[in-house]
């Protein structure tokens, strides 16, 4: 059964109420008829097709390549290579280059003949058709010289080694908080365990593409499928050496990302490059084997956490490491120690990442990076301490409670995970749980309840939008964002209608062009508070030029009023000492022969809510600029499992999650959101895996037939809610985001789950019904 | 993927003489395993020779049990009433099987002849000695979770993944074969596919200008208590991790007939006859069954990531018998 979504009351001037719907996807008629164009679908003129080959070594140099049977064949107009690669202004292979291109990708190919990973473009071909380049390409004779690859850093070859900086250089390698080992050596009660991860992909459907247009010499259009417009304008006019606003970058529609478009990646100036080769537009789409290559991925790791806490389960000593698998030129490792540093109240602390280098593609931001695998370190772990002392494992995290950032002393700007676990108790029956583990049972399945706590940050960002308000009363709205297919146009729309006072059809939303007004990458759950904001404070920047032109008008009500004293009701300008009087903009608009009114605006994080509502008249006084105040999301998934006693199989049988995470802007596609992220989070907990092989370093699954994620059968009818939270401090909407927070713990919870219901505890995903059988025998 | 020419037949001779004059080209029904295979370059046919009007259609009754001609689709077999209620091993297989849309395409001539899942073969890549004879077999000590645990070879550890074809060989299904010169033979399907061996290339007795043009099942009390279960990672639209079809006559608590088969554990669809032979005079029970399954897996050669199958796949066993024993 769905439960009904629970709306906001709308607050702030103008809001005519349409916030917080569930407006249905205003983008959804034109995705399901087939308008709407993806990266790879905007006609050209001369369009030609690319293909990229990939190496089938994963370690060693090219000798030599013998495209002549491929340029033999029809409709085939170039082979690219390293021999013949049109020369960039700069590439990512040495540091400089690397920063000034500011992606993670610190390696392109066909630069040279080095191959570090298996798949490694080597070539690309472009013919007229795509079939006639998918031929060409298998005709590509590559020799080369073959060395031994390393496939992971459980190679026992592997040089582990303690790096100063992970993950693109954001995270410190080693951190502490007061001394955890002395604390961990002198608590009552120890707790170790160590988890590993399987390498995931994140699979969008929409798989990476481009369609290159080289509109003169130095000025190109790219029809690109990223969730960071900016970011990939700027990579491209640095390696190609142009000035920025030479490069357009369009993003229209997105068919997910799930954080595999949030960089820039070699196959979107490889295709840019072929464009100039042979002087027509080119489009390159990635297949479905090569996405398992071309766009990272979550990284094969092992993590082990060291518990200290006192009789009553309560900690006081966290210490956390973590030793993954990370590409030959990068340092990437998901920040896993983040979210264990902050979930709960506990003294001291201490995280190291440890990495080897093997030939692997680099891995990247994959769904909740970072706090998806490092929650379910944590929150299996506290679970076990749970049963260790006997505690209910709500209890216990109620017990460690975090009342303030343990990971800095900062009071929250809001934090409603309290009610998040009262209500999703409630809603899912946690008080009937049995105690015991293993006891409780529905015919041939074992039934197990598991809980666990998720948490995102509200990461700094800005960014900016245009409003243009029309006398004849609609409005166009632009920021360049990206729509992921989660709402972004929907929502923007709906903040836009509320905020100049009109209805949503008369709101069109422009989004998906470097033209437009500059928006952060749609990533780490940024582009809803940011956007949301630059868009509410463009529209009280129309408001204030109209209010200025009322109180000067002599025809107007508001004529002489005081600024002060003018306010805005719905679409009207009002006094606020006497509502009755004052007008709607359209009239004041066309009596002043104004066709239209712009305003532009800046949303930014830590902006505060109260203040920009307020920013018409009075001082901004809730704002956090300065960074008072920690600012996360938080929330708690509940779970039900039945696993077969006999075969290992496991299904969730129930889900209920309740987030609280400030403003929700629209009830549908945040919902959505959630039960999406949730899922992937049980796809990682019970399926999802790519093999690669120890000794050829490669992937042997490389496809959605072999490479699990849930189908529906997988997944039971969910409940969502949202706590009400009003958070004066994060931005000017008050939004925090849902992007990723809908993933963290969900692992957790399953093998939570899995726990109760078995009495086992298995700490390697995906929990397949291999290894449940396996410790079932036991 | 390759050029390749592409000719319709709507006679069995046609077809058949076509091949015979190029054995490089390919039958296509369905076309869910070839296409896959062509577009990976796994296989390259120079011509398809498209067999969907070779009048090879009909699910009946005959006097001796019930023939399905070869052309006839999975969803259309696995939702027959006459399959449902008196072979329902047969129904539950392929309703298991892949997904709704395959299942409307693939044929079970076709599905009899769908190729191994395992992963090295599928990328061209790797070396494989069923792809490329003589090139090694990585999955021996490489990522083997899905293959194989009886009758392998050094050469090969490839499953056949299907599901319908273990419920056909539990039940003694006979496979209609016919080539160019008309010339019909029966081939029983516990002889159809081969074992690896040193040629894993050659996976079944067809001859390269030979059609199969229907398979029987004999009508038997078995067959009537059927059942198929499979174990899988996810839910739905999963090749096996393991399975087993069996059939059950039992009378007054005591086995006259059995039948066992198991799927995605053998190099070829897996009939478990000693396992049969165990249960025929004893009591339908828990015990009986668990000592049917040891039999059923003896010879299991596992390799290091598919050891669990020697367990599960016994567990497969009992649970298929006491769900049909009830
Ligand atoms: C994603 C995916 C998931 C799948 N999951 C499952 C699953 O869970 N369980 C399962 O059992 N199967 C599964 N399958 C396999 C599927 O059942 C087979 O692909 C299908 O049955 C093949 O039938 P087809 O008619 O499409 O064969 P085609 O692809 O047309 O042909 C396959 C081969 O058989 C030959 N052939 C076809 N008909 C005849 C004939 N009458 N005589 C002689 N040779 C013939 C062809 O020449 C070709 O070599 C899956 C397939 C896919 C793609
Ligand atoms: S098991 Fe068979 S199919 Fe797989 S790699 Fe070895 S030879 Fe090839």
């Amino acid at each position: 059964m769905d439960t009904e979504p629970r709306f906001f009351e709308t607050n702030g001037p103008g809001t005519g109420g349409v916030v917080g719907q569930p407006l249905n996807r205003i983008d959804g008629y034109d995705k399901v008829t087939g308008k709407a164009r993806y990266s790879a679908e905007f006609p050209q003129r001369g369009l030609a097709y690319g293909v990229l080959k990939g190496s089938e070594i994963a370690k060693g140099r090219i000798q030599s390549i013998d495209a002549t049977a491929a340029l033999k064949e029809p409709g085939v107009l170039a082979v690219l290579t390293h021999q013949n690669l049109p020369k960039l202004a700069k590439t990512p292979n040495d540091p400089e280059g690397k920063k000034a291109i500011g992606a993670p990708m610190g390696f392109l190919p066909l630069t040279s003949d080095v191959v570090h990973y298996a798949g490694q473009p080597v070539a690309l071909i472009v013919a007229d058709t795509f079939e006639r380049a998918t031929h060409a390409a298998s005709l590509v004779r590559v020799q080369y010289a073959v060395e031994k690859p390393l496939a992971s850093y459980l190679d026992p070859k592997a040089e582990i080694f303690n790096p100063e900086k992970v993950q693109d250089d954001k995270t410190k390698g080693y951190t502490r908080r007061g001394d955890a080992r002395a604390a961990l050596a002198a608590a009552p009660i120890k707790h170790t365990a160590t988890y590993t991860h399987a390498i995931n992909h994140h699979n969008p459907m929409e798989p990476g593409a481009t369609t290159a247009v080289w509109e003169g010499p130095d000025r190109l259009t790219v029809y690109e499928s990223t969730q960071g417009i900016t970011r990939t304008q700027k990579s491209l006019a640095t390696m190609l050496g142009l000035p920025q606003e030479q490069v357009r970058v369009v993003t229209k529609y997105l068919g997910g990302g799930f954080g595999c478009k949030g960089a820039s990646w070699p196959h979107t100036v490889l295709t840019v490059q072929a464009a100039k080769a042979v002087n027509r537009p080119v489009k390159l789409a990635l297949t479905r084997q090569q996405m398992f290559t071309g766009m990272g991925h979550r990284e094969d790791q092992t993590q082990t956490l060291q518990i200290g806490a006192t009789q009553e389960g309560k900690l006081l000593a966290l210490v956390h490491e973590k030793t993954s698998t990370t590409s030959p030129w990068d340092n990437y490792a998901e920040p896993n120690s983040k979210i264990i540093n902050l979930l709960y109240a506990c003294p001291t602390f201490e995280s190291s990442y440890q990495l080897a280098r093997a030939n692997v593609m680099t891995s990247t931001f994959t769904r909740a990076p970072g706090e998806a695998p490092g929650s379910f370190a944590i929150e299996c772990s506290m679970d076990d301490l749970a049963a260790q002392l006997g505690i209910d494992p709500l209890e216990i995290r109620l017990r460690n409670y975090a009342e303030k950032d343990p990971t800095n002393g900062k009071p929250w700007s809001s934090k409603s995970l309290k009610q998040c676990y009262a209500r999703g108790a409630e809603l899912f029956g946690w008080s009937k749980r049995n105690p015991r583990n293993g006891a409780t049972r529905d015919g041939k399945y074992l039934v197990g309840y598991g809980m666990a706590t998720a948490s995102y940050p509200v990461h700094n960002s800005q960014g900016t939008a245009r409003v243009r308000l029309y006398a004849d009363g609609h409005a166009v709205v632009q920021s360049g964002a990206t729509d992921l297919g989660t709402g972004t146009y929907t929502v923007m729309t709906q903040v836009a209608a509320d905020t100049l006072g009109i209805t949503p059809d008369k709101v069109r939303f422009e989004l998906g062009d470097s033209r437009l007004p500059t928006a952060p990458n749609s990533g780490g759950s940024v582009a809803g508070g940011t956007v949301s904001s630059s868009v509410y404070v463009a529209a009280q920047e129309v408001w204030q030029k109209l209010k200025k032109l009322a109180v000067a008008d002599k025809k107007s009500p508001l004529y002489r009023a005081k600024l002060d004293d003018v306010m805005v009701e719905k679409n009207r300008l009002v006094l606020k000492s006497n509502k009755q009087k004052g007008e709607d903009f359209m009239a004041l608009m066309k009596r002043n022969d104004l066709p239209d009114m712009e305003g532009t605006g800046n949303g930014k994080y830590g902006s505060g809510y109260e203040a920009a509502q307020a920013a018409l008249n009075a001082d901004p006084t809730k704002k956090d600029e300065a960074g008072e105040h920690s600012m996360h999301s938080f929330g708690a998934h509940f779970c039900e499992v039945h696993v077969d006693a006999e075969l290992g199989t496991v299904r969730v049988t129930r889900w209920v999650s309740v987030h609280a995470a400030g403003r929700i802007l629209n009830a549908k596609t945040a919902r959505s959101q959630i039960i999406g992220g949730s899922i992937f989070g049980i796809g990682a907990a019970l399926m999802e895996e790519t093999f690669r092989d120890q000794t050829f370093a490669r992937y042997t699954n490389a496809s959605l037939g072999e490479y699990h994620i849930p189908v529906n059968a997988d997944i039971p009818d969910m409940t969502v809610e949202f706590i009400d939270e009003h958070d004066p401090y994060i931005n000017a909407m008050g939004v925090k985001g849902i992007g990723e927070i809908s993933m963290v713990g969900v692992s957790a919870a399953v093998a939570n789950a899995v726990f109760h219901a078995t009495g086992k505890r298995i700490r390697e995903l995906p929990i397949t019904p291999d290894k449940v059988m396996g410790a079932l025998a036991v | 993927m390759n050029n390749f020419s592409y000719t319709t037949t709507s006679t069995a001779k046609e077809a058949t003489s076509a091949r015979k004059d190029n054995a490089q080209s390919a039958f296509i029904a369905g076309g869910t395993t070839l296409l896959d295979l062509m577009k990976l370059n796994v296989e390259q046919h120079p011509q398809l020779v498209d067999i969907n009007m070779v009048p090879f259609k009909g699910i009946s009754e005959t006097a001796d049990g019930l023939r399905i001609g070869a052309l006839e689709r999975m969803s259309d077999v696995g939702e027959n009433p006459l399959i449902v209620q008196q072979y329902p091993a047969i129904s539950e297989a392929l309703l298991l099987s892949a997904s709704p849309q395959l299942r409307n395409m693939a044929s079970i001539g076709g599905n009899l002849m769908q190729r191994t899942r395992c992963s090295y073969f599928r990328d061209t890549a790797f070396p494989c000695n069923k792809r490329n004879p003589g090139s090694g077999c990585p999955a021996q000590t490489g990522d083997n979770r899905g293959l194989a645990i009886l009758g392998g070879s050094t050469a090969c550890i490839a499953t056949n993944p299907g599901d319908m074809a273990v419920a056909l060989v539990a039940l003694d299904a006979v496979v209609l074969l016919e080539n160019s010169k008309g010339k019909q033979r029966r081939v029983p399907l516990l002889d159809f596919h081969l074992l690896p061996g040193t040629t894993p290339q050659r996976e079944t007795v067809l001859e390269p200008d030979e059609l199969i043009v229907a398979v029987t099942v004999p009508t038997a009390a078995h067959a009537r208590k059927s059942h198929y279960v499979k174990v899988r990672d996810r839910a739905s639209y999963a090749f096996a991790l393991v399975s087993a079809a069996v059939g059950l006559d039992v009378q007054g608590g005591q086995i006259r007939s059995a039948r066992i088969a198991m799927g995605s554990v053998g190099t070829k669809p897996w009939r478990a006859l000693e396992a049969e032979k165990l249960l025929v005079g004893k009591p339908a029970n828990e015990a009986s069954f668990r000592a049917a399954a040891v039999a059923a897996v003896s010879g299991a050669a596992p390799r290091e990531h598919n050891r669990f199958k020697v367990e599960m796949v016994q567990k497969t066993v009992v649970r298929a018998l006491q769900e049909v024993a009830v």
